[in-house]
Formats: structure tokens, sequence, C-alpha cells
């Protein structure tokens, strides 16, 4: 199929690889600019406490100390949703986590400020604080939010079709509480935003502001920007430079963002901040702790009758994404399977902790880790294959769910068949020795939310297509690229569609001045809109080439193909494979600069040659758009993304979150060992299928595939943040433990193309789909391993070897007993739930006390 | 603090420098010298973006004194590029999506041309052991392998 294509569907290095793999790539903290101070943000020490005074005259006086930002200088509340805007840059009265943002020392180097910071004078009431979601709900006094009483950010109850009676019809009814511990995306690169006004020319006063940040959504930044520094947006610019990572962290106004142009406007000349890695886990804006308690029935044959589900997110102190993120884990438990009857109620409570935001996955990883467990537990009790269970549950798509999801393209059937084949699943399964197992799990998630979170009418994506006559073709996008390949999707859309090759493509991004707006990179939109804009606008450049060459050949438009930077017609020998001389001629012209300058040949006599012999069946690209240009003028088009009507989802109260154009699927197969004695979990291999649509780029497809299920390998294994009253425990990359290269297993990609009717040549996301189903899989090996079901994520080994004990009736193990954390005596440098607040000893990188490199399984 | 001269010799290049004694060699290489390929990605020395060559041995600029290195032979990311073209290790890590937000791939490049250096023909599990020291949070290091794989071929 993909040999219809010239640039899609082959695998391609990323058109910024060069960039990265040089170190010659700008990310926000490689920029400075002259005269650019740096900002060091001053962090509540309380979990919740009230401002009674600041006093940062000491600080002021410290020497290169240019100013000290505080709460009054911008006291405009914003968030990332409309409905929640309840945090400011700096601290107006209240604290309401450790590291929430109190003041802003700007100075000439890192160490002044950081010098100024302990002489700023902070007097606290300290006021009692919530840290547990279900002790919060109860409080009645010194609420975290005045306007949140119970600490309730939001909560939703919806029930589609009849449960009860559904479970009334059940053979077989499992039910159990499920908790999923918080994970935090610590991307690599820690955030980092530079922020400098201009002099206005005409009233001679401080005018435009160009930022420059970290961000998945420099629309968004904008807005908020706008919204806080009470500027017009037309007076903002923000750019993103290259992004280390974000998956969902990056996705919303960091605190550091509008503090930068704060500070920048208080002291009057350029300034940058660079959060610290501790800072970044403050910001956090991770996935939520979640409590799930979960309900299923399913009658003999393995049909789902009902789902009912009441899942409580301890959300942080601010309400961030957390309204999107509560409607999501009910919306997508619709959309994968066929449930035809389902209750959820869900709980987003504050608590005071850096607040949860959206991570890769947003809102459906846990409430499917649960599912799937649960789905697994009911195939046992029914006696059936669990890779069955899953296909006798499979959607008749196309259709609408019962929750008002529309789903076309659904390729969960061939996933699970692939991921099952490959991994051996029918031969292997059952028959592995003691302590290894084989798990199944599936997930799915949206190409992009149907409705955007500023409900309007307004396309999602816009693109911008620029020729010229040096047969350059310049795209202008919004979107965002952070890693996944954004910019080299855009540029392989428009050089398919335009039938040029890719070095002939420039893509320009996310630059508010100079590109069309698109709501940013979350969601797992941009390939989808972005892409469909981009088809868009390439089409329409392409139909001004096309028009114009045809009018040169003596032809209909529709008759000429434009492929491999040459345009000829339909059904006539592709000139590319004509007899050699000519071949080399098209090699010349294809190479050679030609444009005109006052209606003269500047360069490329062959053009002016073949004008006069008026050869008539091919044009190079080159020929063709300078005779596009001298016909229309100029070569240029737009293309926009909106979703379709019919794929904006139901009427009820919180229908707008959930609703996608398309919906990806992925089906893994995870083969893990336990150790009985230690309780430790290996994995040695996962299969991961997903649909994907089309893969436009499939090294990239297979990378956001494997990358995915390696995020969720952490959270089934290891990452946790550990909270002691308020206090993160493990505020570092070695601590958090996110996996190294000798803990990690190895992956086999498996692409499925199911082409979406409406996505760009029929692709579909590929970047957060898989990650859901990881954990499920995993969980669901172990009890194929060892027979013992983990309720609570990571399965840490103490939390496997307490499984195993209590299957056991042994007495169980507490090996945090009579331990004051914050007072440690011995140290445990990978504790898992037993984590101390000082950091363990140095340990060189090969130190031998880390886990050899786990054998690859598969095998045997 | 006062700023004291020190000479570096980084990437076939003698450079003075005025820094106080306590400066590390990273904040030199980002803020003096402007080759912010280097990266910094966290506090502790647990991330190895900013892992540098130091006399051909990969090692951790956010923890070194910039001081200390005077009289070594200091390669940085920006030095690896060989007569204005990729090195086999960077191509491959384009090539077979080694890198996806580039945010670490100049401290893994850095440590795989050490391993390769002092070990021409790793097992996967060299490999592996070899890329523990550096963290990447896109790839799961799966794409890496075979990028690396691919660059020790390219080199033969």
């Amino acid at each position: 199929m993909s040999s219809d294509f010239s640039i899609i569907g082959k695998p391609t290095a990323m058109v910024d690889a060069a960039q990265k793999t040089t170190g010659s790539g700008k990310y926000t903290d490689d920029l400075s600019l002259p005269g650019m101070l740096v900002g060091k943000i001053l962090h509540s020490p309380y979990p919740h406490a009230r401002i009674k005074s600041i006093d940062t005259s000491r600080a002021e006086k410290c020497e290169g100390v240019i100013v000290v930002a505080v709460g009054k200088d911008a006291p405009n509340p914003y968030g990332i949703l409309p409905v929640g805007h309840d945090e400011y840059p700096l601290a107006l009265d209240k604290v309401r986590y450790v590291g929430d943002n109190v003041a802003c020392v700007v100075a000439v180097s890192e160490v002044s400020a950081e010098k100024a910071l302990e002489l700023i004078d902070v007097e606290y009431e300290v006021l009692p604080a919530y840290f547990d979601p279900e002790e919060s709900m109860k409080a009645k006094t010194d609420l975290i939010h005045d306007s949140k009483p119970g600490n309730l950010e939001k909560d939703y109850h919806h029930v589609f079709g009849d449960p009860e009676k559904g479970f009334a019809e059940a053979d077989e009814v499992a039910e159990a509480r499920f908790i999923a511990n918080e994970v935090t995306h610590a991307a690599m690169e820690p955030h980092s935003t530079l922020a400098s006004f201009e002099i206005d020319p005409h009233t001679g006063k401080t005018g435009r502001l160009t930022v420059w940040s970290s961000t998945q959504v420099p629309y968004y930044l904008q807005h908020k920007l706008s919204l806080v520094l009470e500027m017009p947006m037309a007076q903002i610019r923000v750019i993103k430079p290259l992004v280390g990572g974000g998956f969902g962290g990056k996705s919303e106004v960091i605190p550091l963002e509008i503090i930068a142009a704060v500070a920048a406007r208080k002291a009057q000349a350029p300034v940058k901040i660079t959060y610290t890695r501790e800072e970044v886990f403050w910001a956090h804006r991770g996935r939520p702790r979640t409590i799930i308690d979960l309900k299923t029935g399913i009658k003999k044959d393995g049909r789902i009758t009902a789902v009912k589900a009441r899942v409580v997110q301890d959300g942080g102190a601010y309400c961030s994404y957390g309204v999107v993120t509560i409607l999501y884990s009910g919306a997508l438990l619709g959309a994968l399977y066929d449930i035809p009857n389902i209750q959820y109620d869900g709980y987003r409570v504050l608590t005071n902790k850096p607040a949860c935001g959206a991570m890769r996955g947003h809102g459906t990883v846990n409430v499917r880790f649960a599912f799937e467990s649960q789905l697994d537990e009911l195939a046992a009790k029914i006696g059936m294959d669990p890779a069955e269970i899953r296909q006798r549950n499979l959607l008749q798509a196309p259709c609408i769910t019962v929750n008002g999801l529309r789903v076309q393209s659904y390729g969960l059937p061939e996933c699970i068949e692939k991921s099952v084949e490959r991994s051996g699943w029918k031969q292997r399964k059952g028959k592995l020795p003691k302590g290894r197992g084989l798990g199944i799990a599936c997930s799915h998630y949206v190409s992009g939310a149907a409705n955007s979170i500023i409900r309007s009418d307004m396309p999602h994506s816009t693109v911008n297509i620029k020729i010229d006559r040096d047969g350059g073709v310049v795209v202008y996008t919004g979107a965002s690229e952070i890693g996944q390949g954004s910019d080299t999707m855009t540029a392989q859309i428009a050089a398919e569609v335009l039938g040029c090759s890719l070095p002939r493509v420039r893509v320009i991004a996310a630059d508010t001045d100079l590109t069309p707006i698109d709501i940013g990179s979350y969601s797992s939109r941009v390939t989808f809109m972005a892409g469909n804009a981009t088809l868009r606008a390439a089409t329409e450049v392409k139909q001004l080439i096309a028009a114009a060459a045809a009018k040169k050949m003596n032809c209909a438009a529709d008759d000429l193909i434009l492929r491999d930077d040459l345009v000829f017609k339909q059904g006539s020998e592709a000139p590319g494979v004509k007899k050699e001389s000519e071949e080399v001629e098209v090699t010349q012209a294809g190479a050679s600069v030609s444009g005109r300058v006052e209606g003269q040949i500047l360069r490329g006599s062959l053009q002016q040659k073949r004008k006069e012999e008026g050869r008539k069946d091919w044009m190079t690209f080159e020929e063709a758009v300078v005779a596009a240009i001298d016909f229309h003028g100029a070569l240029t088009g737009t293309g926009s993304y909106a979703p379709p009507q019919e794929a904006r989802g139901g009427k009820h109260k919180g229908a707008g979150v959930g609703p996608s154009p398309a919906y990806s699927y992925s089906a893994q197969v995870a083969d893990v060992s336990v150790d009985e004695e230690t309780g430790e979990v290996t994995v040695h291999k996962v299969w991961a299928a997903h649909d994907c649509g089309r893969a436009l780029n499939p090294v990239s497809v297979e990378g956001q595939i494997i990358g995915s299920v390696w995020m969720g390998m952490g959270q089934a294994l290891t990452e946790e943040m550990i909270w002691k009253d308020g206090m993160l425990m493990n505020p570092g990359l070695l601590e958090y433990r996110s996996p190294s290269s000798v803990e990690s297993p190895e992956v086999e990609p498996i692409i499925v193309e199911s082409v979406d009717p409406e996505g760009p040549f029929g692709a579909k996301e590929c970047s957060e789909g898989s990650l859901a189903a990881t954990i499920p899989a995993i969980a669901n090996a172990i009890y194929d391993a060892v027979g013992v079901r983990l309720h609570e994520s990571p399965f840490t080994p103490e939390r496997v070897l307490a499984a195993l004990r209590a299957k056991k009736n042994a007495k169980a193990l507490n090996l945090t007993d009579g331990i004051d954390p914050t007072a440690p005596s011995r140290f445990r440098e990978h504790g898992g739930s037993l984590c101390f607040k000082e950091k363990g000893p140095e340990r060189h990188a090969l130190d031998p006390s880390r886990r050899a490199p786990a054998e690859s399984g598969g095998a045997d | 603090m006062n700023k004291e001269l020190i000479e570096l010799h980084i990437n076939g290049r003698t450079h003075e420098v005025a820094t106080e004694p306590s400066a590390l060699l990273l904040d030199v290489l980002r803020q003096e010298l402007q080759l912010t390929g280097s990266k910094r990605g966290c506090d502790d020395s647990s991330c190895g973006a900013c892992t540098v060559l130091m006399d051909g041995v990969a090692m951790m600029s956010c923890t070194i004194l910039a001081a200390s290195c005077e009289g070594r032979e200091i390669t940085t990311i920006e030095g690896v590029a060989e007569h204005g073209a990729l090195a086999a290790i960077q191509k491959a890590y384009g090539d077979w999506g080694g890198a996806q937000c580039g945010y670490c791939t100049p401290g893994f490049i850095m440590t795989v041309k050490s391993l390769l250096a002092e070990n021409p023909e790793p097992s996967e599990i060299d490999v592996r052991a070899a890329l523990s020291s550096n963290l990447c949070r896109c790839t799961g290091y799966s794409q890496m392998y075979e990028a690396i794989r691919s660059a020790i071929d390219a080199e033969r």
C-alpha cells in the first residue's frame, strides 16, 4: 500500500535530527539575550499557610539583585481551563503546597539570586493541610480554595444504559478497589522561559513582549500572559524553541512562564528562569493518585453486561486540567469495548500537594489498569482465555458508543490478533515455569479532542504554505514539535501532496507572530488535526500549480500527477523511468536554480529551451512553480481543520470531553517473571500492536509505541511520587526511579493500519494510546506467573511480596514499622514505599549493585 | 569570589576563561563559551545529559570544577561532527530514531563514543550497562541500540 506514496510510509529521519545529534539545536535554556538577568523563585516551605507579610527589603539590598517580584506585581488569576482560573503567578495571600510560588528574585547571576532568596522574610500562619483525597472531601473549615466546598474541584455522575439491569443479568460480577499512585512526566528538559519586553517606538514606554518557552501550547501561553499582564494578545509573541520532551507536563501554563514575564516587566530587562530538577517535580501537573472502585458484570459467554466505576482523583492544590482528567476517566470507559451499561461517578479532589494535570494517556491510564485487571479476573472466573474475552467484547464499528463517542476506524481486533500471534500466546500461555507468566491488555486513546478547551467554532489547526520562485516550499504551522516528530510529519504531508522532495520543504513552527493558530501538542491531536490542515493547505497549492502546468501542457489539471519533483500527465510514462539521456536532463533541471528577474530567466537555459521547443508531456516541479507564480501572481495556500460536528459527542453535562474524530487502539502481551523470594518483577519483553490508522513515518511510530510502553512500564514497576506530610520525598530522577537502559525490556512494536476515513492519509495518533495497556498487561502477567492480583501500582517488591504472603496467609512484613522517615537511621537508596528524606549514598554508574540487564525473553 | 584565568582545551581549540574557582565545567561550557550542546537535566549527576569526554573518557561536566580541567583534552558534542558532516553515530541516531526530543542525545552520544573507543565490538549487555549512566525519557532506549549497531557497521 505504501508504494502508492513517494514520501509517507517510508522510515524518515526527523527534519531536525541533525540539530539534535550535533547539539546545535537551541532549547530555551540555551538562549541568551544581551543584558539578560536570571530569575530564581522562592517556594513555600508549608503545604497550607496564609501569608501574613512579605518583606523583600533585605533581599533587594543584596549585591547583584535588581528587583524582587511578589504577588501584587501581577494580581490576576489564571488557569489552563476557563473554569479553573485559581492560580496566581506568585501567591497573593495563601500558599497551598510545599513548593508553591511566593516571590521571584531577579539578579545578575544565579548565585546572587540564590543568596537573596534566603533574605526574603515571609511571615506565614500555618493552616491545617489535607493530603488524602478522601479525608480532604470531609473538610468543613480551612478549605484549600474558599469557592470549593468539601475541597471538591468537580464531580460528575453519569449513567448510560441501565447498569442495575446489566448487573442483574450478569452471570459473574467482580468488584474491587484499585489504587494507582501518582506519577510525573520527568521530561529530560527542565522547564525554562526567557521573557523580554521591547520599548514601543510610538509611546516610548514598555511595549511588546516576546517570550521563548519550553511549552507544548504556545497559543494558550500567549492567551494566559495576556490575561495576567493585562496586555492585548497582539502585543505578545510566544516562540517555542526546541522542547526537550513534554508528555503533558508542558501542556499548560507553568508558573515560571508567567513569573518570568512579570519579573522582566518589573526589572525592565530580559529575564530567564530555568527550573532545577526539584522545581520540575514541584511544578508537576502529572498523573494523579487515583482510587478506583470498580464493578464489572459479564455473562458466561464473556460478554460484558455492565460497568460501574467510582473514581477519586487526588488532584493537588489547583484545578489545572483536573476537570478534563476526571471526565476522561469516565468517558474512555467507552470506545474500546462494547459496553451496554455504564455508571460513572468521578470526584476530582483538592489536596495540599502540587497540582496534577495532563500526562501521556490523560485520564484513561489508571482506570484502564483497573478495568483490564478486572476483565482478566472475570475471564479466569468463567474459564475463558484472556485474549478471547477481549475478542468477545469488540465494538461493531462504525458505531456510536452508549456514551456518545463516534468510532469509525477500529483496528483493535487486528491488534489483539497480531500481539497474540507474535508473542506465541497460544503456544506459551499456561505452559511457562512457575514464576513466569504472560498477560494481555488493551487500550485506546483520542486522536485529539473534538472540543477544544475554550469552546468556540474556530479551527483547531491552521497551516499556511508559501512557495517562491526558488521552488522552496515553506510551511507555517502553529503545531508544536516536542520531540514527537510534529515538524517531520508536517513536512512529509506537504511533500507528499505537492509531489516534491522532502529537502525542499522547510517548516516554520510555533511562533505566534509568524504561524497561524494551532491549539498545541496535547491529547495526541497533532498528526490528525495539524496533519489534516497541512493536507488541505498543500492541496490548495497543488491545485494552483496543476492549473498553471495544465495550461502549459494543454491538458486538464486533473490529468496531472505531481510526484518526485515532477509534474506529468496521468497515464503517460513517468519521466523518471525514461531513457537515460532524458533522465540526466531531468536531474540537471531539478538541481538548477531557476527564477526570473524582470521577465528574464535568471538561470536555467533548459527552461528557456523547453519553452521554445514546447515540450508538453512533463515539467519539473520548479518549472511548474514558476509557471504557477507567473499565472496566479503568488503561490500560497491555507488549510484548516475543525473536528466534524458528528464527532463532538453527546449532550449530557461533561459530554465535551472524550469525543474525538478518531481513536487509536493497542493490544499488548507482556512476558514477566516474579521472584517469589524478593517480590521483584522483571519484564522480559512486551509485544505491542498499535492501530495508528496509517504510519506516516514508521520509525517515529515505532519510537512512539516503544516510548509509551516503556513509560507505562515505569509506572507499573518503579515510578511513584512518595509524600510525607505534603513533602515530596523523591524529587530527583534517581529517587523517582525513571528506568535506565539496564531496567528496560525489549519492546516489539507492531504497526496496525486501519486507515481512518478522516485522518490525513488515514493516520491517527500513535503517541499515547499504547501506554495504558502496559500496566494491566504486566499486572495480568504477574497473576499468570504467581497467582496474585495486584490492586495497587507500582508493583514494587514490597507490594508483590505482601500480596504473595497474604495469599499464603503468612504474616505481613511491615518493613517500615517503627521507622520515622524524616529521621533516617539507615538508607535505602531505592526503597520503593520506604524512601527517606535525604538522598542515599552516591553510586557510580557501573556500580555492581545495580541490577544486571534482564535476559531477553520470548525464545523459550 | 575572585575570578581566575584558566586555560581549557576544548574540541581542539584553546580557550582562556576568567572564572570563579567554584565554577562547574558545564556552566563554563554553556554560559561562558556558548557551547550549549551539553545539557543540564538534573541537580545531582543522575541524568548524564551533560556528559563530555575528558581525555577520551565520558564524564559528567555538571560535577567537575572547570578549573580542574586545565591541561585535559575536553570533547563536547560540538566536537563530534567530522569535517562538517555528521559522524556515523550522529547519522545513525537520526536515522534509527535514537533521538526524539533530543535533549539527552548529546550526552548519550558522548557516552557511546567513550564506550566504542574502549570496546569497539560491545555486546548488547555492554551497551546497556554503558548507557545506564544516562537517562532518556522518550525512546525507551530500544532504537538507540539499533542506532549504535548500525554506526558500528558503518564505521567498519
